[in-house]
């Protein structure tokens, strides 16, 4: 038993492989949080007063706010005057107009991790809004979705060519004060990705941000909007990795969707954050507000994540079932290892008749980790024949991490069916044993079983982000075996 | 191939094997027979590697090396197999999918080149026709909802696949009715060769009556106390245990 327990303990200590540091200049603001800062940043970005305006008021409602404290989460006290609210590459004054622009140094990031432009660039089917600190420097495939009606552009970008579309739906979803760490993005976002898709258009491709976070000491703001107009169709893809750092960096993001009638959106995260060393020393704060609000009728939408980064995770992808017949759906893969938290689940608030909400979370636990789900399963009084299914299982590797699960549920209407199912297991040394009978290593063993874990979860990611998940949760779980 | 000499064993710092000695040649069928708490099950779990068997005293030779030394898979690549008595479910992993990794380990050990998806398949289905596996099983999960008879199944596919040079079957008749024993026992006949060595660890004689050893051992507290042929299961199971015991004793 207890060697066994160590071998598995050997195989979740390899160590972070993206950790490195682009050397590029950044223009970045002193930390400090205050209303001329929130100005610099508006003015900086060229802003409409509106917008000015609308951060402004956000900052003083978060003034007023307290950190949150009911997460089952560890957190040291946040300073947020520590933190510099402003880094953007220096070339930003003239800002490259195709890749052969783009620093030469930031493409080799992108190289190193796996994800060349140049590549991809003919990789039909995915268009890149690359995030590189806090403005976003290169952008592909724009003239293919501009055919289509498809606007996908960084935030900034939406800001100056579609006011109007941002200010109708900027914090519709996720209003400005809607908790502590929304307050503090709706104040100092600095860039994201905005997205329109028209009435009818299916979108011709999947649409993918790659986040990277680089300056050190700079907390991230990223703003995502999705706008899905009447029967439109939209996937769109979410992924990240970060240097290896010290300092513990925060990042607030919000993203909000919005579906319209007949629209559908499908929203896919591999989440690949410094979780921090074996010591829990560095690694991102990942304090992310994610909502989607199925407004029109026969409206769906989907958030798929894999999370294996990050030193602590708080993020609750959730759905408003606002229309009559629509759908919300939640599959999640949340990895914790060595002193790594996470506090990660869903709301489905239906409100519509007739909408339906499907939960599907798998937490995996190694070391000394721990990983929470917390989901809420609401049912207005007016939802008639809502249904719910929910299915948690939970995965420890090693006997001093820890799983919990805290779900929540409120119906308010007889006829609602909710369902709940909860299950953990130990990754079984009778398991590891079987596999390496068969002359399958160790370490390979583990991939397999850890991954099979995840298979419902991971079949309804798109293919090739399907992959690279599998091969993130190797790299997170896998060592030299010992 | 196999030399057993004076294997001491313990589990939880109890002596379950008290000066084992066993040889077995290429060719050979070898049927361990015993009482329970003899011991059977811990034999087969320390020939193939498993944690918590902890060899105080002895030695084991497989193909002139020490067996002993080597990690539960470099066994597995020497070509030693062991078929579970309990075999493990594995959700979400396709039965297929664990069978063509450890085929391709094996072949990576041996310097072959992997097999890719069509020659791994055409090789898996004139092997389910040894075992009368019903195909619908092989993109199940590994183990998962099937029925007692269908794990010993597929645990014989998997050892036609794998082409073992030694296979120890650990009590691979239990819970199995008698038309899934003959299919088994079938299965097992079919693999039968000059190279391949088998070794049958069971309580009973019923599966000596499908497949036939050419040498009978009963273990009793730790050591074979009795080593004879075919002959020797009829007489244990007409006469019990106790007879062998009384005779060594």
């Amino acid at each position: 038993m207890s060697t066994n327990t160590e071998n598995v303990e050997d195989l979740v200590r390899k160590e972070y492989e993206h950790g490195f540091v682009t050397d590029i200049d950044t223009d970045t603001v002193p930390p400090g949080l205050n209303e001329d800062i929130i100005t610099f940043i508006s003015r900086k970005k060229e802003e409409p007063e509106w917008l000015l305006e609308w951060r402004l008021k956000a900052y003083r409602q978060w003034l007023k706010m307290e950190d949150p404290t009911w997460a089952h989460l560890d957190i040291e006290h946040i300073d947020y005057q520590a933190i510099s609210y402003y880094s953007a590459p220096k070339s930003k004054d003239d800002a490259p107009k195709s890749l052969d622009e783009v620093d030469p140094k930031l493409l080799e990031t992108y190289e190193k991790l796996g994800i060349p432009l140049q590549e991809q660039k003919m990789l039909a089917g995915v268009a890149v809004d690359a995030v590189f600190d806090s403005v976003s420097v290169a952008t592909t495939f724009k003239e293919k979705l501009a055919d289509a009606g498809v606007i996908f552009c960084s935030f900034s970008e939406a800001v100056k060519d579609h006011p109007d579309l941002v200010k109708k739906y900027l914090g519709s979803v996720v209003p400005a004060a809607d908790n502590f760490f929304a307050a503090l993005n709706s104040a100092v976002f600095t860039d994201g990705s905005f997205c329109y898709i028209p009435k009818g258009v299916r979108c011709p491709m999947e649409l993918s941000t790659y986040f990277r976070i680089n300056a050190s000491n700079t907390g991230q703001f990223e703003r995502t909007l999705i706008v899905a107009d009447e029967a439109s169709h939209v996937s769109y893809l979410e992924g990240c990795t970060a240097p290896m750092r010290d300092e513990n960096q925060l990042h607030a993001a919000v993203v909000e969707l919005v579906a319209l009638e007949d629209a559908e959106i499908k929203y896919s995260t591999v989440q690949n954050w410094y979780p921090g060393d074996e010591n829990g020393v560095g690694g991102i704060y990942n304090f992310v507000t994610k909502r989607g609000d199925c407004r029109g009728n026969n409206s769906r939408i989907s958030w798929t994540q894999v999370e294996t980064g990050s030193a602590i995770t708080w993020k609750y992808p959730s759905c408003i079932l606002k229309g009559n017949n629509s759908i919300g759906e939640f599959y999640s893969v949340a990895v914790t290892n060595n002193h790594q938290q996470a506090d990660t689940g869903t709301k489905m608030i239906h409100l519509g008749k007739n909408t339906r909400s499907t939960i599907i979370s798998k937490g995996i636990s190694a070391r000394h980790a721990q990983n929470a789900y917390r989901g809420l399963v609401k049912i207005s009084k007016n939802a008639d024949n809502a249904r719910n299914y929910t299915q948690c299982d939970s995965l420890l590797m090693g006997d001093q991490c820890g799983a919990h699960t805290f779900p929540y549920i409120e119906a308010k209407n007889s006829s609602a069916t909710v369902e709940h199912e909860a299950t953990t297991s130990k990754i079984g040394e009778d398991q590891l044993f079987y596999c390496m009978q068969r002359g399958i290593a160790e370490e390979d063993a583990v991939n397999m079983i850890v991954n099979g874990f995840c298979k419902e979860v991971f079949k309804e990611l798109p293919m090739e982000f399907a992959v690279e998940a599998q091969k993130l949760l190797g790299v997170t779980l896998e060592g030299a075996v010992g | 191939m196999l030399k057993i000499e004076n294997l001491h064993t313990k589990v939880d710092n109890k002596t379950i094997l008290k000066g084992l000695n066993l040889s077995v040649e290429a060719g050979e069928v070898h049927a361990i027979m015993g009482p329970n708490g003899s011991g059977k099950s811990t034999l087969a779990n320390v020939l193939a590697g498993r944690d918590g068997y902890e060899v105080s005293k002895g030695s084991v030779t497989y193909q002139d090396q020490d067996l002993l030394e080597l990690a539960p898979e470099e066994r597995a690549w020497a070509g030693v197999f062991l078929a579970f008595q309990y075999p493990v479910e594995i959700p979400g992993v396709n039965n297929v999918y664990l069978l063509k990794a450890a085929v391709n380990a094996v072949r990576k050990f041996r310097g072959e080149p992997e097999l890719d998806a069509v020659e791994f398949l055409s090789l898996v289905k004139e092997k389910m026709k040894l075992v009368k596996m019903k195909e619908d099983l092989l993109n199940r999960s590994v183990n998962e909802g099937f029925s007692g008879g269908e794990k010993k199944r597929n645990e014989i596919f998997q050892m036609a696949v794998l082409e073992p040079k030694l296979a120890i079957l650990d009590e691979t008749d239990s819970g199995l009715d008698i038309d899934a024993l003959k299919i088994v026992a079938e299965g097992v006949n079919s693999l039968r060769n000059k190279d391949r060595a088998i070794v049958l660890v069971t309580h009973y004689q019923r599966l000596l009556d499908y497949i036939k050893p050419d040498h009978v051992h009963v273990l009793s507290d730790g050591k074979i106390i009795k080593s004879g042929g075919p002959e020797l299961a009829l007489e244990l199971e007409e006469k019990g245990y106790d007879w062998v015991k009384e005779a060594a004793a």
